[in-house]
């Protein structure tokens, strides 16, 4: 008998990478679904778009840096980032806008920096905020949600719209986009409308922004099924959403016509998704406990300095690579006290 | 330090993992004894420490529970006949650990009477502390939960009052139910040893420490208490089930809110803690003289045909367990010593039972076929969660992996109790408590290097400074000698003293110049 000698445990794990991985894309089914219900079938052009690419481009360096490509494929992270990138941009963005946030995602921010596990930042997060700096007029091609458009682009016109940059003649850029809550907050306040008086455009919904509200219910569902399944830690969501509640509040009771409600800030643009799925991006955050409730504050604190101050209408993206640059250091301060060692 | 209360409230301590615990397969089955093997290989060394010396030779005749070796002091402990027979010889062994080599055994031929030695010391329990230290060192008594640690070392040292025993009854790893049946069997024996060792320790109070699915075992402790423990210094908690509350330092806490520092002792806090089959060992040798040369083993796994437990020799080769638990099924891939979270893998089933092996685990290839490659860390934090001891398993991968020695250590790698959690948890499956076993090697072989180092350079240092003071010393005679002769009568008396010294050595005078 030829006994292996293995070291204990000795039942493989349960978990895999590309297990959590799924999860994550599982849970955010709902989501994407609802945004193809307020926003047209645009979503799927933009997350086969990216999926494509990002596979591609893994596969591509995969090989140039001689790694197995069948484990490293099969782990999903590569589709995570896509997906992820593909909810940021706008349903009918062009093929490039896709093509560019990969390359800064995969090729640079992930494989550039040694792959799976050692990029400092989150990739898909790169991905955007490069294409959010280089093409900001793309980026802002929001469609209007379903109860306000003249008319839905369906798949035929999506795919026209993405890959050649026309609409069909039955359809005019200008009828079926319209500038995002955020957007529109942005330029209101700007002009020094008030807070109140914005929120009566059509675009605001009983929280945000009209259909971008839901899809924020439906991401956070399936982000509570991501906690429940233990696939992330509750610690970033909660510091993220108590932080936006605890940080806008005093700002909105003082002033409500400049400053909008937490709710508006926590159901607007993508600091739900931002929350359960982007900031809880294990690799490019933090691994303690108590570093991760700095972390979410600090994705928190950034995002409403950027609302409020910055140059973009959000600024989770930002706010979460700003953060990614802290997390190695926040680890280190947050170490927890071992076993047997005074405090 | 008397403030400390013991399982007065239950505490948590961080992170760990449920785990299914897979005990009842080996419990449904009757304990039974197993029969005598054709030779016991019966290795000097069975506890942590330096063997005793061997006081037997080939060709003698012994008796069950005649001592093979000589213990010196309470970190030694004797080995004993297992049963009566022949000694073939002292040979080298398959040893436990590492994998694959040997240890110095003695080789016993059963005759089949298993007749016992006469007592030495008429049986008693009522003697003082350091009488009974002594007869549990002659008895053998080294840790049966696994560590081996010689129990006469732990019972009495230069520590304050110690106030509470605790015996460890909950065996935290799936599979081993040794202790489980061991209290069910034999609750009485384990509530008398708790006193003995109390008395010997001079503790007021003994806690019993068992998991919360163990009813049976509570029952069969209170219905024992009225005859084996009638004033009641023996108290039997149920603590939560999460792997590794067995593990002593964890049990503590649980008991007592407090934990033992790191550079400390359990005896720091005024506790000791035991398992209940040193306990009911320690009976044994009191009461009825027999020192341990026997102990519980489960037999289980899924690569075992009939899990079972049974009462084993020590000495008895892993192949008998095995065979009385009607053989292995399936593909076997390894036989883990312990349970499958931090056991150790056996190299060959000819090594031998020894006072600490709990638990004989077979498991089969598809039991341990890994799912997926090893990947790399994708800092899920995950380990960090379930780290018992509070560490950040991930950081000490990623300074083990690159040979950052020193940043390992101070990350406290040696405050790792290698419970496997982390491993256990990791979705990359890496193999992190390897890392971990390998860090603490590397860096205590380092830590000998430079004690032996410091040594030589302190020889070094002392011949220098020697040399130093010899020509300093040659110097200034020098010196003297030069300003004798810079006077005039100095150099007078210098020329007639070397003229005197010529002479005696003309006469080949054996007087001395200096």
């Amino acid at each position: 008998m030829r006994l292996s000698l293995a070291g204990p445990p000795h039942f493989p794990p349960i978990n895999t990478v590309g297990g959590v991985m799924r999860q994550v894309l599982y849970a955010l089914v709902p989501g994407i679904l609802a945004h193809a219900w307020f926003f047209g079938p645009g979503i799927f052009i933009q997350i086969g778009l990216a999926t494509g690419m990002a596979l591609a481009l893994e596969a591509a360096m995969l090989k140039a840096r001689g790694r197995p490509l069948r484990p490293f494929l099969g782990d999903c992270s590569a589709v995570v980032t896509a997906v992820l990138f593909a909810l940021s941009v706008p349903p009918l963005a062009p093929w490039w806008i896709a093509l560019t946030g990969m390359i800064f995602a995969i090729v640079i921010a992930k494989h550039l920096y040694g792959g799976l596990g050692y990029n400092l930042f989150n990739p898909a997060m790169v991905g955007f905020a490069a294409v959010i700096i280089a093409f900001p007029f793309d980026l802002s091609q929001w469609l209007a949600p379903r109860q306000l458009s003249a008319g839905l682009p369906g798949v035929l016109e999506s795919l026209q719209a993405v890959f050649t940059g026309r609409l069909p003649a039955s359809m005019q850029w200008d009828a079926i986009t319209q500038a995002t809550p955020l957007d529109a907050l942005k330029t209101g306040v700007a002009e020094n409308r008030l807070v109140t008086e914005i929120r009566e455009a059509p675009i605001f919904g009983d929280f945000g922004g009209l259909g971008w509200e839901w899809i924020a219910n439906f991401y956070a569902l399936g982000g509570l099924w991501l906690l429940y399944r233990r696939v992330i830690s509750w610690h970033v969501p909660v510091a993220v959403i108590a932080t936006v509640v605890a940080v806008s509040t005093p700002m909105w009771l003082a002033g409500p016509d400049i400053n909008p409600s937490p709710a508006q800030h926590l159901f607007s643009g993508a600091l739900i998704l931002g929350a359960f799925f982007i900031a809880t991006d294990p690799v490019s955050g933090c691994a303690t406990m108590r570093g991760r409730l700095v972390f979410g504050a600090g994705v928190a604190v950034l995002t409403l300095a950027i609302r409020r101050f910055g140059a973009y209408p959000d600024g989770v993206a930002f706010a979460i690579l700003l953060m990614n640059m802290a997390a190695p250091a926040i680890d280190r301060l947050t170490r927890p006290r071992t076993y047997g060692h005074a405090r | 330090m008397t403030d400390i209360e013991v399982g007065e409230h239950l505490y948590r301590f961080p992170g760990g993992l449920r785990l299914r615990h897979h005990k009842q397969v080996a419990c449904r089955a009757p304990l039974e004894r197993l029969p005598m093997p054709d030779a016991l290989w019966i290795p000097l060394r069975q506890h942590q420490g330096p063997p005793g010396e061997p006081i037997v030779e080939a060709g003698e005749t012994v008796l069950t529970g005649q001592p093979l070796t000589r213990a010196a002091d309470d970190r030694q402990v004797p080995v004993h006949a297992s049963t009566s027979g022949r000694i073939r010889g002292l040979v080298e062994g398959p040893a436990y650990w590492p994998p694959g080599t040997t240890a110095p055994c003695i080789v016993l031929e059963p005759d089949g009477h298993d007749r016992w030695i006469d007592a030495e010391d008429p049986p008693g329990r009522d003697e003082e502390a350091d009488s009974l230290i002594r007869r549990l060192r002659a008895g053998g008594l080294a840790g049966l939960g696994g560590a081996m640690f010689p129990t006469a070392a732990k019972l009495r040292g230069d520590w304050p009052e110690i106030h509470t025993l605790i015996l460890n009854g909950s065996e935290c790893e799936p599979y081993i139910s040794c202790d489980e049946m061991l209290m069910r069997e034999r609750p009485g024996a384990i509530l008398e040893g708790g006193r003995i060792l109390a008395r010997a320790l001079g503790a007021r109070e003994v806690v019993i420490g068992i998991e919360d699915q163990m009813g049976a075992v509570r029952r069969a402790f209170d219905a024992a208490a009225k005859e084996h423990d009638p004033d009641g210094i023996c108290r039997v908690v149920q603590v939560t089930t999460i792997y590794p509350e067995g593990g002593e330092k964890q049990l503590i806490q649980v008991l007592t809110g407090r934990e033992v520092p790191h550079d400390g002792l359990p005896q720091d806090l005024g506790l000791v803690c035991l398992n209940v089959a040193t306990a009911a060992a320690a009976r044994d040798i009191v009461v009825e003289d027999r020192p341990v040369v026997e102990r519980i083993v489960t037999i289980s796994g899924p690569g075992i045909a009939e899990p079972c437990n049974r009462i084993v020799r020590l000495g008895t080769p892993v192949r008998a367990l095995i065979e009385s638990a009607g053989g292995t099924s399936g593909d076997v891939d390894r036989v883990v010593v312990g349970g499958p979270m931090s056991g150790l893998p056996l190299a060959s089933v000819d090594a031998p039972v020894v006072k600490g092996t709990n638990c004989i685990l077979v498991l089969r290839e598809q039991d341990v076929r890994r799912i997926q490659p090893v990947m790399p860390c994708i800092n899920c934090g995950e380990c960090v969660r379930v780290c018992p001891a509070s560490l950040l398993p991930q950081q000490l991968f990623h300074a083990l992996r690159s040979d950052r020695l020193e940043d390992a250590a101070d990350l406290d790698l040696f405050d790792c109790i290698e419970c496997g959690c982390c491993a256990h948890v990791c979705p990359s499956h890496i193999p992190l408590v390897d890392y971990y076993r390998s860090g603490k090697g590397l860096l205590r072989a380092r830590g000998a290097e430079e004690a032996r180092a410091a040594r030589a350079r302190a020889r070094h240092e002392a011949r220098e400074q020697r040399e130093a003071q010899r020509a300093a010393e040659r110097r200034r005679r020098r010196e003297q000698r030069e300003r004798g002769l810079d006077s005039p009568d100095g150099a007078r008396d210098e020329v007639r003293a070397a003229v005197e010294r010529a002479r005696r050595t003309a006469r080949n005078d054996p007087e001395d110049d200096s």
